[in-house]
């Protein structure tokens, strides 16, 4: 296996992210995934360790890891399964624009409901009709004297019944496109605002994925996060520093499936001998962990760049869009590697590989990293 | 309440190695952990605490430096402060020689820190298996013990512990200062807060050697003056499993009892 050097700190978190792993998720995460159920009990112990809080300043409660540390933490969390440690790194994406360009009173909502009460955040962008394109985004907020009234539909927000903070992208000015969105601070309970439909996914089916309905719900002007009309800075500001997050978590993922790979070809028994003897078999092996080990690299060179203050935005889609192509290769050969059995429910790499498909489209499709991508080279 | 709990750093498997000359564990190349019936007595100290945040839970170790790792443990997941026990003079002493030292290092910690009213201990370790430790120190102290606790609890003033019994479970109140041993649980333990486990990192730890224990009586500790000594070690063969006979009723578990004698041709 590749080599890598981890601080002491984040050898620490990896023995952490593990202890928890094994203990609280592995042995029930089965059942949540048939059930397509959110494990709320075990995503409230990692609330209780401070598992949303990793690459956040200690001064507002956070606890003051690099945002590398807090990817390898993502990292090993998402070894054992992804729906959970996207619970916690999906909120760490929803604060991350309050945590840079909130107000004091802002930050000290997510302090408190967040951090020190153990709470989840939902980031709140997709709508029906505005996926990749923002801007078209139809959800408004309309002033009203010293208040803002909301309305619309989002779609596909994780975290989304269990949060107690929300971060809303809505229009305030429709004719100005990205120009004329705003972000809202809006809490849970709020007048008007409810949880729609929750999806029912291929896979990631432990993650909660539901719809919510602004109907007149009332937020006062203080609830503008970054200034009116900065909703698209605020939003991309939020998908950059998730950008390593979720390239970590398919970093894990596809981990997770080289490992249970790995050990099934040196037991299975075919002519008379493991298949790990058949050289077709090793260079599978060697693909995937080459492919894992590169999107690794460049998910940590990312997070790096993020710890010293540098802009990520074309290299963190190339990290996110290589990181969740890796995954989805790795697991579906980890698939093909288990013959048969790997298409059963009874073996693990049937669950990786429904889990791997959804981030490739999560989080800015893996068209729209290479459009970002494509875009840096022409201008 | 003022808590002590006592812990323990063993090796991380069941297949230990045996030095064959001293016939004493070699702890080289083994993976170490937190004795697991200890990080119960600390949980039992943490709901304690969680129900009166005025308590205090401090934590002591006896063993090598190295053993501070679980000492950093128990302080991410629990404990306020932490003393390890270390000196080449209490090296291979037995349960006796160990309690005596464990006992007379709090009695010097309580100098500083006041007096313990609970002192909470794993009711034993999963390498050495003796369940004697616990109840020495309360011996040696001439505290009031319970063992075998599964929970503690203040009522009314009075420490309450739920002791497991062959049939079930009987709660006994007792008075402080007293040691308490625990056993397994229904509930798992804490995990650390990531907050808490980096503040223990960073924790300083006292250690107490043989010199800052003023009042202990040198012909009582180490492998010379331990009573008793460990004379063979070795892996028991693991035993068959049997079979359990539960049905629905006892009518039909005697039938089935039936069913399986005659087919292994008993009757």
């Amino acid at each position: 296996m590749a080599f890598h050097v981890y601080t002491e700190e984040q050898q620490d978190m990896i023995a952490l992210a593990k202890q928890f792993g094994e203990q609280a998720v592995d042995p029930v995460i089965a059942e949540y995934d048939e059930k397509g159920e959110f494990p709320e009990e075990i995503v409230n112990t990692g609330l209780e360790m401070g598992l949303q809080s990793l690459d956040f300043p200690e001064e507002w409660g956070g606890a003051g890891l690099s945002t590398k540390t807090a990817c390898v933490t993502f990292e090993e969390l998402a070894k054992h399964d992804t729906g959970v440690a996207c619970a916690f790194s999906v909120t760490g994406t929803a604060i991350a624009p309050i945590m840079k360009y909130g107000t004091d009173a802002q930050k000290a909502v997510v302090q408190k409901k967040i951090f020190e009460e153990g709470g989840l955040a939902s980031f709140c962008l997709t709508e029906p009709g505005a996926g990749s394109d923002s801007g078209a985004s139809r959800t408004t907020a309309v002033k009203d004297g010293d208040k803002y009234i909301l309305n619309g539909n989002k779609i596909f927000i994780t975290n989304g019944g269990y949060a107690k903070l929300f971060l809303v992208i809505a229009a305030t000015d429709k004719s100005k496109g990205n120009k004329g969105l705003t972000a809202f601070l809006v809490e849970k309970g709020a007048k008007g605002f409810s949880v729609g439909k929750e999806e029912n996914k291929c896979g990631f089916r432990s993650s909660n994925t539901v719809e919510l309905v602004f109907d007149n719900v009332e937020v006062s002007e203080d609830a503008v996060v970054g200034g009116v009309g900065n909703g698209f800075k605020m939003a991309m500001y939020a998908l950059d520093h998730g950008r390593p997050y979720i390239g970590a978590v398919a970093v894990g993922l596809g981990q997770r499936a080289l490992e249970e790979a790995v050990k099934y070809v040196k037991e299975r028994q075919q002519f008379g001998r493991p298949i790990a003897d058949n050289q077709g078999v090793q260079w599978m092996l060697a693909d995937m962990e080459m492919q894992i080990e590169s999107a690794r690299c460049l998910v940590y060179h990312v997070a790096e760049l993020i710890d010293e203050g540098q802009p990520i935005t074309v290299n963190g889609s190339i990290a996110k869009c290589m990181a969740t192509d890796a995954a989805m290769k790795v697991c579906t050969d980890a698939v093909q590697l288990f013959g048969g059995y790997g298409y059963m429910k009874e073996y693990p790499v049937e669950k990786l590989f429904r889990d791997a498909k959804i981030f490739q489209i999560v989080e800015g499709t893996n068209q729209i990293q290479r459009m970002v991508v494509a875009r840096s080279l022409l201008k | 309440m003022k808590m002590l709990v006592c812990v323990k750093q063993v090796p991380d498997t069941t297949e230990i190695k045996i030095d064959p000359v001293k016939n004493t564990l070699i702890r080289e190349g083994v993976p170490s952990i937190l004795n697991p019936f200890d990080s119960y007595a600390l949980e039992a100290a943490a709901r304690i605490k969680d129900k009166d945040p005025s308590s205090t839970i401090t934590v002591i170790c006896m063993g090598p430096e190295q053993a501070k790792a679980v000492l950093k443990e128990s302080l991410a997941i629990a404990a306020d402060k932490a003393y390890l026990i270390s000196g080449r003079e209490f090296g291979g002493s037995d349960t006796l020689c160990t309690s005596y030292i464990l006992s007379e290092a709090i009695k010097e910690i309580e100098k500083t820190e006041g007096k313990f009213d609970i002192i909470l201990c794993g009711k034993q370790a999963i390498d050495g298996d003796t369940a004697q430790v616990g109840p020495e120190i309360a011996e040696h102290l001439g505290y009031p013990q319970v063992t075998y606790g599964l929970e503690a609890f203040v009522e009314d003033g009075m420490v309450k512990v739920k002791k497991e019994v062959e049939d079930g479970a009987e709660i006994i109140g007792i008075q402080t200062p007293c040691v308490l041993t625990f056993t397994k649980p229904s509930f798992d333990p804490r995990f650390p807060t990531i907050r808490r486990k980096m503040a223990a990192n960073k924790a300083n730890i006292p250690v107490l050697a043989f010199t800052d224990l003023p009042d202990i009586d040198p012909e009582k500790i180490g492998l010379k003056h331990s009573p008793t000594h460990v004379k063979k070690t070795f892996v028991p063969q693991k035993k068959t499993g049997g079979i359990k006979i539960q049905e629905e009723t006892a009518e039909e578990s005697a039938k089935k009892l039936f069913t399986l004698l005659s087919e292994a041709h008993v009757i």
